[in-house]
């Protein structure tokens, strides 16, 4: 009923092995580029990979849209909140004096900064808007330094490929590539639409990244770890939403 | 040899069903290698991103208009649905569980399938004249009348006979066109835009929409209308015989009486 020729038989083949091969190229050159996000395994691995490089290779030095002041948005909403940990209520009580923020890894001096530190060097400010992946999404004024400003005080490995950052919060931890790292919108926020950032917008410290989804911009950051292999960070996923299904890179 | 069996024919194709379909009727080409994989492939991506795209929404089933919208702004509507985030306001006093992870990843995956098996479509398209045989219509097909004749026959549950199974009437012609060129890339669009990276170099792409909002809302009427599309076409190819025509898809030929 269904007649394979020979011809036809020899050119499928031939096509097969060459898209085969091609693949396996197109897979060696995306490692050697960083163009393979840590999460590629699984059913989801080939949707991951695609955005994340196709992304990379278009969006690597892009800004964020940024608007004017008079489109902040009137009331950001602040997501709902983990309940806080005792330490934290004890900084807060404290007024976040006794916060530290400390660099370590592939780094050359590992440090550690109190808030004033931070907001001793200089400050940023970026009218961008944040996107929640459930749909909502409001425009503030982000204020803070820039991550690439700390990264240049410690001096980062040339090898290093991450920074992987950590939460007060129970259980959180999330982790960015070095374009995203060194990107002048990456800050370190610690104010909103001029005052100190509230709590429940993640104060005293922030990571916003304009250019990813809000699950993204993790709140109340005390460490980050410069490294080249995400291996050995929990599951290996690259953070910790990965291990509950969410994608490690969220730019879309 | 497949036999027709108790597939719903044209009258005149209807035959003793033991006999073949080679000696009733003449299987003649119906659809090309690439319409049917194509079509296939798409048919299984858009079941993905319809599934998948409901479950997100489900996490906020409010719309917006313009840039900016949260659950302490104005919505443009709400749908009266469930919510899977308990800070919506949905009138229900449950909250449904997120799967809005692995959601995500299979809608962004069945997009990228999609619109790769799309532009395969579209460029063969172009190169075998599909588009221009099989899909643009002629002018007669385009007066009022025969468009409102081609309309009234479905819904009146009229089946197509065998000639007009054969092809398409102006009315599917210009449905097809509209799917093809103006919802599908309205939908590809508008999600693009919801990419805060892809936005980031082609800002255009949003303020075009009239905001990131809008580009959301914009997607799920996209949505909507292809939802009702499907729902139309499965009629349609359900009125002219549910297994002649997906066999058709299949194989590449359909019975047909004229041979």
């Amino acid at each position: 009923m269904i007649d394979i020729s020979r011809r036809k038989l020899i050119v499928s083949g031939l096509a097969a092995t060459a898209g085969a091969s091609g693949l396996s190229v197109a897979a060696r050159l995306a490692r050697k580029y960083g163009l393979v996000p840590p999460d590629h395994g699984g059913i989801y691995g080939l949707g991951e990979t695609l955005t994340y490089a196709s992304q990379r290779l278009l969006m690597r030095h892009s800004l964020a849209r940024e608007f004017p002041r008079s489109r902040i948005s009137p009331r950001p909403f602040p997501n709902e909140l983990a309940p806080l940990t005792e330490d934290f209520k004890r900084l807060q009580a404290g007024g976040f004096a006794d916060w530290r923020l400390s660099i370590d890894g592939m780094v050359y001096q590992p440090a550690s900064f109190s808030i004033a530190d931070l907001k001793s060097y200089p400050s940023r400010s970026q009218i961008t808007e944040i996107a929640c992946e459930e749909g909502w999404s409001y425009i503030a004024e982000w204020i803070g330094v820039p991550l690439s400003h700390v990264l240049q005080l410690v001096g980062v490995h040339p090898e290093a490929r991450y920074v992987v950052y950590v939460s007060m919060e129970p259980d959180t931890w999330d982790s960015i590539d070095m374009a995203d790292a060194l990107h002048p919108q990456t800050f370190l926020c610690y104010g909103m639409n001029g005052s100190e950032l509230p709590v429940a917008h993640g104060g005293p410290i922030r990571m916003r990244l304009p250019r990813q989804i809000g699950y993204k911009n993790k709140k109340f950051i005390t460490h980050l770890t410069v490294t080249n292999n995400l291996n050995r960070f929990g599951k290996g996923l690259g953070c910790v939403d990965a291990e509950y299904g969410y994608a490690w890179y969220a730019g879309i | 040899m497949a036999t027709f069996g108790s597939a719903p024919l044209p009258p005149e194709a209807a035959h003793p069903s033991h006999l073949s379909t080679a000696s009733i009727a003449k299987l003649v080409p119906r659809h090309s290698a690439v319409v049917r994989v194509t079509h296939w492939i798409t048919a299984l991506c858009f079941f993905a991103l319809l599934v998948t795209g409901t479950e997100i929404l489900l996490s906020h089933p409010r719309f917006y208009w313009g840039e900016t919208g949260t659950v302490l702004t104005t919505p443009l509507f709400q749908l009266p649905i469930p919510s899977s985030r308990r800070l919506v306001p949905t009138g229900y006093n449950y909250v449904l569980p997120d799967q809005n992870g692995w959601s995500r990843a299979l809608h962004f995956q069945a997009a990228w399938i999609a619109v790769l098996t799309g532009l395969l479509y579209a460029i063969s398209g172009l190169l075998t004249k599909h588009f221009r045989k099989d899909l643009v219509p002629s002018k007669a097909d385009l007066s009022w009348r025969v468009l409102w004749n081609s309309f009234l026959k479905p819904v009146r549950f009229r089946r197509p006979n065998a000639a007009e199974a054969s092809s398409y009437n102006g009315l599917q012609r210009l449905t097809y066109l509209l799917v093809i060129f103006v919802l599908f890339p309205l939908v590809i669009w508008s999600g693009l835009a919801m990419s805060l990276a892809f936005a980031s170099v082609f800002p255009w792409s949003v303020s075009l929409l009239g905001g990131r909002q809008s580009a959301r809302t914009i997607h799920f009427f996209v949505s909507v209308a292809l939802g009702l599309f499907l729902l139309v076409h499965v009629f349609m190819v359900s009125l002219a015989g549910f297994s002649t025509r997906t066999r058709a898809m299949i194989t590449g030929r359909a019975a047909t009486h004229k041979g």
